[in-house]
């Protein structure tokens, strides 16, 4: 991620996410779609709260077939310890971009029963996560060397991981100003790129913009392939701060036209974002394979 | 106060299923106030308890249950009657339920409501939640309004992007915290120091949380300050 943004460049990335069982081939496959097309491929971490298998696992499989993974790291089912130790397993394996999120809350998903952490969250794991990359943890407890002193962080062992670090923001949040606020923390925080909620309406998402100014790191607009007019329904109903207008809908009502229809309107809806923002964040939900013909259609693959 | 809800009283049987005599034990404190344990709802499981073909041998609603030697005061006072049962079914939170437990060793004792949460009253029947007793108030910081009690997620860095017109995303009936504690703050003139706290905002120590926690101090002696 780091390169693409220091290249100046439009930067795409994709979205995978790992199945509820422990065969990865289909989201591999899945993934092969954006080779050569984008800085890299998130793989959610238990998205939706729906029990299924790791995002650290899911990176490993694209970073073996030779593709760029970030890793989504969210403080729902893990506290402070557990979430450093899942960082410097990533760094172990290679897998330095990681895409910070505080997450869904637990009953959202299908163990509505369990337990919630929330020991952190997203700002505080940006931090904790910086801090392993200056060679410290978040340790701190008693001196029991210096009576009345503090350990604050334990040095790691050897070279320290270098993360390139995300964050996540939703544009269309009524009120928005709350998500300005702390979307400027997350940069203070360390952040270094910011992917966001599914965007349908560019006018809308200009206003954040010009609400957000001028932030030192690119924002890359949400793109959630729509794919018929009953998931459009659901999403204005159940995904917060996301509005899918009418026409969108209509569009979509033919089946025989309705692929090609997505694709336009996705294209399109990737062209008329591309000057107000420094990327897009590909979440085409198992559409995976309509990917490269919008981004050709948007006209923003290099 | 505490906030509590009745069991099913197909529960409460479940644990009487051994016991032919009860006695019962509702407290006149938070437990009057939730209508779980007043001194109606223990008249009312007398009758729901007798109707299931129990014998109830008595019944006692202390001023506030969770007072372990006034508890054990009021039921000596009844102690033929509380000898005379097989069970203790207590109507109050989990605390009153182990006050009387201290006080009654050699008795089963059983709750016969769930505790929910400590709690605010606004009008009668209207119960929310305020405090998660975190042992390390924070409500200075965020405009009187604790994030840790009401965002579900306890964030202490803003809010999610979960929410929508302002309602949380895990309960849409209620607000966000996190734009009640930005109006408020805009009322009362500290918008900018919640901001500020909002960034500069450390981690939670849970050490303080740990449980079983205590409070054991030498108390003020009559008289003296």
């Amino acid at each position: 991620m780091r390169e693409a943004i220091a290249s100046g460049r439009f930067i795409i990335t994709g979205e995978v996410a790992p199945p509820k069982g422990c065969h990865l081939e289909h989201m591999v496959e899945e993934a092969e779609h954006y080779r050569g097309l984008v800085a890299g491929v998130n793989v959610t971490d238990i998205q939706s709260s729906v029990m299924r298998a790791g995002s650290l696992v899911g990176c490993l499989k694209l970073k073996e077939a030779g593709l760029p993974p970030v890793l989504q790291v969210t403080c729902r089912d893990r506290n402070r310890l557990s979430l450093q130790s899942e960082l410097l397993s990533a760094c172990a394996l290679g897998i330095t971009d990681v895409l910070c999120l505080t997450g869904d809350y637990t009953t959202l998903g299908d163990h509505p029963q369990a337990k919630p952490v929330f020991d952190l969250d997203s700002v505080s794991l940006l931090r904790a996560a910086k801090r392993l990359t200056t060679g410290k943890d978040m340790a701190f407890y008693p001196d029991r060397k210096n009576p009345g002193q503090f350990i604050d962080g334990e040095t790691l062992d050897g070279d320290p991981p270098d993360f390139c670090l995300g964050c996540v923001v939703n544009p269309g949040a009524v009120p928005v100003e709350p998500q300005i606020y702390k979307l400027l923390k997350k940069i203070e925080a360390g952040a270094e790129f910011c992917q966001t909620q599914a965007v349908y309406e560019p006018g809308k998402f200009e206003e954040f913009m010009t609400k957000l100014g001028e932030v030192p790191i690119p924002i890359l607009a949400g793109i959630v392939v729509l794919k018929s007019p009953m998931m459009a329904r659901y999403m204005n109903e159940n995904v917060a701060g996301v509005t899918v207008p009418q026409w969108m809908m209509e569009e979509l009502a033919d089946k025989e036209t309705r692929v090609a229809k997505s694709i336009a309107m996705s294209a399109k809806l990737v062209s008329e974002l591309k000057p107000m923002c420094q990327g897009v964040h590909m979440m085409p939900l198992g559409w995976d394979k309509h990917v490269p013909t919008i981004l050709q259609q948007a006209g923003v693959l290099q | 106060m505490i906030a509590s809800k009745k069991k099913p009283l197909e529960e409460i049987l479940g644990y009487l299923q051994d016991a032919q005599s009860v006695f019962i034990v509702g407290c006149g404190d938070c437990a009057t106030q939730c209508e779980t344990g007043g001194e109606t709802e223990v008249a009312q499981m007398k009758q729901a308890l007798e109707a299931a073909g129990k014998t109830v041998t008595g019944t006692a609603v202390p001023d506030v249950t969770c007072n372990i030697l006034d508890t054990a005061r009021l039921l000596r006072k009844q102690k033929e009657a509380v000898a005379a049962a097989e069970a203790i079914l207590v109507l109050s939170c989990g605390t009153g339920v182990q006050s009387v437990a201290e006080s009654q060793e050699s008795k089963p004792v059983y709750p016969g409501v769930d505790s929910l949460f400590s709690a605010v009253t606004a009008r009668k029947g209207q119960i929310y939640e305020r405090c998660v007793c975190c042992s390390d108030c924070v409500v200075g910081d965020y405009a009187g309004i604790c994030p840790m009690a009401r965002c579900p997620k306890g964030q202490l860095h803003g809010p999610c992007g979960g929410y929508d017109d302002g309602k949380c995303e895990v309960d849409r009936n209620q607000s966000c915290v996190w734009t009640l504690i930005l109006e408020r703050a805009e009322k009362t003139g500290q918008l900018e120091r919640v901001l500020e706290h909002m960034g500069a905002a450390g981690v939670k120590d849970y050490q303080a949380n740990r449980h079983p926690a205590e409070l054991v101090f030498e108390p003020r002696r009559a008289g003296r300050l």
